[in-house]
């Protein structure tokens, strides 16, 4: 579930807002957005690959959240983790034409 | 009407208004191909989403195998008919063929506009997946791009029929600025996806059935709806399922011991009686590093979990779960009546996991990829038809709300959505009701699930804040009504449909069945296209 928002990373545009389809985020005027709703959220990733600060993290866990604050924020490698992993970040969008799923087919 | 390229709007009391040809409900593939396809008609089109499209719905978050067959007679042939006997024989050649060639000429078109499809030794794009977030944010892309009007954040409540009961736009709420919205349509694409009861699987809290219950209260009706449980295997603290990366699992239980006859795909059954009396582990150990390095760049968000709990899937065993799919992985849904994909209330087009799924894959999905390859073509022919449908109809006339449970005062009871919805899934989630079923316990289910259709039917209409709730919860239990009633009268096991009480096809019900209604719900049976000749012999019908 969605977790933390870095203030420290997060410039307020909102995106996020935008982006999650189940509507978690709420708008704070002049600062980082809030879990508003964070029992909507579907642990599906997507702020994450929308935000372009990196500043969101997404724990692994689907029924409960594991109680992390900004302080417990990450190794960086795990920030934005899925947006490189995906080919969405300018220095690794060549993985966007990388997709194995043939093999996977395949593969017996 | 007009023939101005984008759709006008005015402003009446609280509600926004707006005017168009062709409204598309969801914005999933099947949606956004729809509109995408309506509007290159050029038809006047509003597309609007219960949440953001392009990251909502199943798709979106994962990524999907297609059904694609290059055009060579033979190899779409085999293709067809290597899946007749998994889904029951209830699947059509003629439809699937249709399909096959609507979605390979798709997937070249997808090609051409962007999409970056890896490429084999020769250099050829090879498409047979997508990734589910390039996949749809592309898909926004070109909706927008063909003069589609996209409103996000605006779950639609509830259609609109003129006074000869023709669908004519519909009604819903801007969920992130708390007031109505209104579209004046000639004719509208239900493409809301399936229903999957609020389980945690990946991509699916937006899909609780709601444009089924509008098109129900219209008077569309329903096929296959007994083809409803899927369950997919994840690990149990996440949400991402991939049921084909189990392949190559071993599964064990508490003890570490192997549990016989458990597999992902033919052992599932026995992962669901191990789960209903203890934990089951996987460990991804069967893959080769090749494999295991082809996994991880096929689907890096299968591995995010894992990679955030410190865990090596290959290496470590880990507790899994069944997460539910229903309708989302399984073939029911609105029944469409000809090849435009209209459903049988004019006006009223469905596409995507909202329609059945039947007549490619009778009653069972397996691997997924026609899902996908349904969603495209269904979604094409549906927009295309609609376009055509909604340009001819005459702007202006009278319109009514169709909504019932939820919209309208029919008592003072108050209606408590989260209660209304955990019951639902109480009765839908359990494997010993849904995965393995049993006239008795079907029959039990129903009583409850009755009562509370009638309890709701009875209450206070909701208010702003709660009237979305509300309606996903009238949805839940309406659909698990159609499912349950269905799974009744089917008495044999076929296709995903299984009975405890009814081992095996019973060749008598090789046939569709039909279901629908609100406070009456009734099932009846349609036949099956004849059983091709060289399926004829030998096949247990
Ligand atoms: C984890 C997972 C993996 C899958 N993998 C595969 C695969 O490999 N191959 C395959 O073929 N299929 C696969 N499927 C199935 C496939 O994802 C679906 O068939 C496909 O997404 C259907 O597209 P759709 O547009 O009909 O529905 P969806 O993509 O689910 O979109 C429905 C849209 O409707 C919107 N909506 C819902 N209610 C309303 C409302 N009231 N008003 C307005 N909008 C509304 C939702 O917000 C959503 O955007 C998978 C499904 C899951 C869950
Ligand atoms: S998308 Fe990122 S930077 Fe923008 S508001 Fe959200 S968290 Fe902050
Ligand atoms: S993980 Fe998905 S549902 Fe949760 S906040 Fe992020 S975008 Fe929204």
């Amino acid at each position: 579930m969605i977790e933390i928002i870095s203030a420290a990373r997060c410039t307020g545009c909102n995106i996020c807002v935008t982006a999650c389809p189940t509507n978690v985020f709420a708008p704070v005027p002049g600062g980082a957005p809030r879990i508003a709703r964070p029992d909507d959220c579907q642990t599906c990733f997507m702020c994450e690959l929308y935000c372009p600060e990196d500043a969101l993290y997404v724990a692994p866990t689907a029924l409960a959240p594991q109680g992390l604050t900004e302080g417990d924020m990450p190794a960086t490698t795990l920030l934005g983790s899925y947006r490189a992993a995906i080919g969405w970040t300018p220095a690794t969008a060549a993985n966007r034409a990388v997709d194995t799923m043939h093999r996977v087919l395949k593969g017996d | 009407m007009g023939t101005a390229s984008s759709p006008s709007s005015q402003s009446a009391s609280s509600e926004s208004v707006l005017d168009c040809d062709v409204l598309v409900l969801g914005g999933g593939p099947a949606g956004t191909w729809a509109a995408f396809e309506a509007a290159a008609a050029g038809a006047r089109v509003v597309l609007a989403d219960k949440g953001f499209c392009g990251t909502s719905g199943a798709t979106a978050p994962s990524g999907t195998s297609v059904w694609y067959v290059p055009p060579d007679a033979g190899r779409r042939h085999a293709a067809i008919v290597s899946r007749e006997a998994l889904g029951g024989h209830l699947a059509d050649r003629s439809w699937s063929a249709r399909v096959l060639d609507t979605t390979c000429q798709t997937l070249h078109l997808l090609g051409e506009r962007g999409y970056p499809f890896p490429l084999d030794e020769a250099g050829a794009p090879i498409h047979v997946s997508l990734q589910g977030p390039e996949y749809m944010r592309l898909m926004r892309k070109l909706a927008k791009g063909a003069g589609v009007s996209i409103r996000d954040h605006s779950p639609a409540l509830e259609l609109l029929v003129d006074e000869a009961g023709a669908v004519a736009g519909a009604r819903g709420i801007r969920r992130q600025l708390g007031d109505l919205w209104r579209v004046h349509a000639g004719a509208v694409v239900i493409a809301t996806g399936g229903c999957a009861f609020l389980s945690r699987a990946l991509g699916c809290t937006a899909l609780t059935g709601d444009g089924h219950l509008m098109a129900a209260e219209v008077g569309a009706d329903f096929s296959g709806m007994e083809f409803s449980n899927a369950y997919a295997i994840a690990a149990d603290f996440a949400s991402v399922t991939k049921t084909l990366f189990f392949k190559w699992a071993t599964f064990t239980d508490e003890d570490g011991a192997v549990i016989p006859g458990a597999a992902s795909n033919g052992g599932r059954s026995v992962i669901a009686r191990h789960l209903g009396n203890g934990r089951v582990f996987a460990r991804l150990d069967l893959a080769d590093d090749a494999m295991r390095a082809s996994m991880r760049t096929a689907q890096p968000n299968f591995f995010l979990p894992f990679d955030r709990m410190g865990i090596d899937p290959f290496s470590q065993r880990f507790p899994i779960t069944l997460h539910l799919e229903g309708t989302v992985r399984g073939t029911g849904g609105l029944r469409i009546v000809d090849e435009t994909c209209a459903t049988r209330v004019p006006g009223l087009y469905a596409a995507g996991d909202a329609a059945t799924r039947e007549l490619i894959c009778g009653g069972f999905t397996g691997g997924g990829s026609h899902n996908a390859a349904w969603a495209i073509s269904s979604g094409r022919w549906a927009g295309r038809a609609a376009a055509d449908f909604g340009r001819r109809v005459p702007s202006g006339g009278a319109r009514r709300g169709a909504g019932t449970v939820g919209l309208r005062d029919a008592g003072a009871r108050p209606f408590d959505p989260a209660a209304a919805a955990r019951r639902v899934m109480g009765e839908v989630h359990p494997y010993e009701r849904n995965y393995f079923r049993t006239e008795g316990r079907l029959t039990d289910a129903l009583g409850r699930l009755d009562g509370q259709w009638a309890a709701l039917s009875a209450s206070a209409a909701s208010d702003r804040n709660d009237v979305l709730r509300a309606r996903e919860a009238a949805a839940m239990t309406a659909v698990a009504r159609w499912m349950y009633r269905s799974a009744l009268a089917r008495t044999e096991s076929r296709g995903m449909h299984r009975r405890m009480d009814h081992a095996g096809a019973d060749p008598a019900q090789r046939h569709y069945l039909t279901s629908g209604g609100l406070d009456e719900v009734v099932v009846a049976r349609r036949a099956a296209p004849a059983l091709p000749a060289d399926m004829a012999s030998g096949v247990a019908a």
